[in-house]
């Protein structure tokens, strides 16, 4: 019992952050023992990767830029909405800052359910959402030397 | 009264800051936007951008205070 009370004392000292921006690669192995649970029969990831083309132009790499004070409250606030609007245990997602390569990992997804469908749903769902809702912004840089910031549709800015 | 404005990808470049502090008489982000978009020459409409005040989204016609901190967001693009 005086074991289980030093966990819980723990845990209290260092709240769980679900939502993460990372200037470091991110370490898949490392972050999903975090959606353990007993009750759990299913796990569902969503790995964004950083792709060699967009838009009919070659890519060289990119810098990813973020409002870090919102992006990790609504980034948080997105995967606490899909603990109440799915059926899932946990859920994680980290999401880079700073310049990536072709071929590296840009965001990371990680969903336990109970069962499959349900963690394939809110894995989706929480994606989705990341990318609607959270002020991280995507600057290519382009194999011809060029390079904007995209705003959506995946087109480079056209407003300013 | 003082506030201060944070700029973020596209706006930053045209801006060529990513932030500043000024004196405005301002008295919500709409007004505050017409006014640096015409001293920097944003291109963007409101209805394309997103406002946070002090590290929250805000509706375009909450009250601003002195020293707020007030970021214009540009459609983001993460993921």
């Amino acid at each position: 019992m005086n074991g289980e009370a030093g966990d819980a004392r723990g845990q209290a000292a260092m709240p769980m952050k679900r939502f993460q921006l990372s200037e470091e690669p991110i370490d898949v192995g490392a972050e999903r023992p975090a959606l353990d649970h007993a009750a759990a029969g299913a796990y569902a990831s969503f790995e964004g990767w950083v792709r060699d083309h967009n838009d009919g132009r070659a890519v060289q790499r990119l810098d990813y830029q973020a409002y870090a004070a919102l992006a990790s409250t609504e980034g948080e606030a997105i995967l606490d909405e899909a603990l109440v609007r799915f059926r899932v245990r946990e859920a994680r997602c980290v999401h880079r800052v700073g310049r990536l390569a072709i071929g590296d990992l840009a965001v990371w997804v990680g969903v336990s359910a109970d069962h499959r469908g349900d963690a394939f749903e809110a894995c989706r769902w929480i994606i989705d959402e990341v990318k609607r809702r959270v002020p991280i912004w995507k600057n290519e840089h382009y194999v011809d030397g060029e390079s904007g910031w995209l705003h959506p549709d995946n087109r480079p800015a056209e407003g300013v | 009264m003082k506030l201060t404005l944070l700029y973020f990808a596209s706006l930053a470049d045209r801006a060529g800051c990513a932030a500043e502090t000024l004196d405005s008489v301002a008295r919500t982000p709409r007004e505050l936007y017409a006014e640096v978009a015409q001293a920097r020459g944003f291109g963007f409409a409101v209805e394309h951008l997103r406002v946070a005040v002090n590290g929250a989204f805000v509706s375009w016609d909450a009250p601003l205070a002195a020293g707020d901190e007030i970021v214009f967001l540009p459609p983001v693009s993460g993921g």
